[in-house]
């Protein structure tokens, strides 16, 4: 096991490669439900919890099912029925196991199934060819750089609430503007590099 | 049938991107190039054209509770066959769009169809909704392409024209990279986004109506 490795993979995936402002993946959940911190930090966990399941679910399934009967091409849809049948399971299993926490994740979970930042590390696990515990670790860090870049942005949208702007750029551009600078800010973590 | 509102549908009150916000995550991502603009644009066209159909013929024997989960089949089902056919035709556009394909399956402008289109109307109807809302789709698009790659790399056409360099407009010393960059894809929509509900609140019949298709 290399623990460097590991490491870069992980502050890849929270700070330099970071899902929503360097990747532009799961934008849709980062607009929708980033209107209060505390909603968006909910919804922060519950991608965290099912990245890191799915990486976790679709890799031995891509390793012992897909490459070894030559099925390649099923890759998506593979991928998409797995994590929508993981979700519906997740929220099954929370209703009737940890009440407690389906009740603070409750609405978020089935809006994850269309979080295209679900889909796309399950793809990028695939593509860059990690193992297990390296798939595992991308997912469940690749959540994390999405909860504080979505509690990031909440917080600004919450100041937002009381600043004066063009009547064209009510709502969502508005929002997009902030978006942008948070963009312009992760860059500079690009280039950040661990031990080559 | 009303092929006239539709089209004025998809294109302006209810363009997918600008009114809908639907489908955000593409729209950021590719929109660098001309070609990648219109490759993906096209692409997304096909696929929801199709999907649209495929989904209205079987509208009534798809039972309600377990219909999101047809739709997704359908969609990735289409999907998986566009890919595969940019890799083998269009290897140069695959490359460039690269996850971005395989994702169409969870842009939710073509889930968002199937259910409050397709689902609901005829085979002729969703398939001209799928045209359309493609269409609407692409200009966006291509309005995004053309603004970044101007500001961005100063040319016009990348990947189509003058041998895939794209024309220079501008020299090479005054454009800002960071259009091209993730910043300038937040910065261009914001914009875009801006100008259209500028636009579509200047008359005041139509205020109420995009208001409403804005929730």
């Amino acid at each position: 096991m290399e623990w460097t490795k590991l490491f870069s993979i992980a502050l890849g995936a929270v700070l330099v490669n970071n899902f929503i402002v360097a990747q532009f993946l799961g934008i849709c959940p980062f607009m929708g439900v980033s209107k209060k911190v505390e909603t968006a930090s909910g919804m922060g966990m519950a991608v965290i919890f099912v990245m890191g399941l799915a990486s976790a679910i679709c890799w031995p399934i891509n390793e012992f099912i897909l490459v070894r009967f030559n099925l390649g091409f099923m890759q998506t849809v593979t991928y998409i029925l797995v994590i929508a049948s993981l979700v519906q399971f997740i929220e099954m299993f929370l209703q009737k196991a940890m009440p407690a926490l389906y009740e603070a994740l409750g609405v978020y979970l089935p809006l994850i199934t269309t979080n295209c930042a679900v889909l796309g590390v399950v793809l990028q696990n695939t593509q860059n060819s990690y193992n297990f515990i390296e798939s595992v670790v991308y997912g469940v860090t690749g959540g994390v750089g999405f909860l504080v870049v979505i509690v990031l942005f909440a917080s600004i949208r919450e100041r937002m609430e009381f600043s004066e702007f063009p009547k064209s750029f009510e709502g969502f551009p508005i929002a997009l503007v902030a978006a942008g600078l948070i963009a312009l800010s992760f860059m500079g973590f690009s280039g950040l590099k661990v031990f080559g | 049938m009303n092929v006239k509102q539709q089209f004025m549908d998809g294109m302006f009150f209810q363009n997918p991107v600008t009114v809908q916000l639907l489908g955000m995550c593409s729209v950021l991502a590719i929109t660098t190039t001309l070609f990648n603009g219109i490759g993906m644009g096209l692409s997304v066209l096909v696929i929801l054209t199709c999907a649209n159909v495929v989904i209205s013929l079987l509208r009534k024997i798809i039972p309600n509770k377990i219909r999101i989960a047809c739709y997704i089949v359908v969609i990735a089902g289409f999907v998986t066959i566009v890919d595969l056919a940019l890799k083998a035709f269009l290897p140069a556009l695959s490359e460039s769009l690269g996850l971005f394909i395989p994702l169409i399956v969870v842009n939710c402008i073509i889930l968002g169809r199937a259910e409050s289109f397709a689902s609901k109307n005829g085979v002729a109807a969703s398939a001209l909704d799928g045209v359309f809302q493609g269409l609407g789709y692409t200009v966006i698009l291509v309005i995004m392409c053309v603004i970044r790659e101007f500001l961005g790399a100063g040319t016009f056409g990348g990947g189509i024209l003058n041998g895939g360099e794209g024309v220079r407009i501008l020299p090479e010393s005054i454009p800002a990279l960071g259009m091209i960059l993730p910043v300038g894809g937040f910065l261009t929509l914001a914009v875009v986004i801006a100008a259209m509900q500028y636009i579509l609140n200047k008359p005041k019949k139509t205020e109420t109506k995009s208001e409403e298709v804005a929730k």
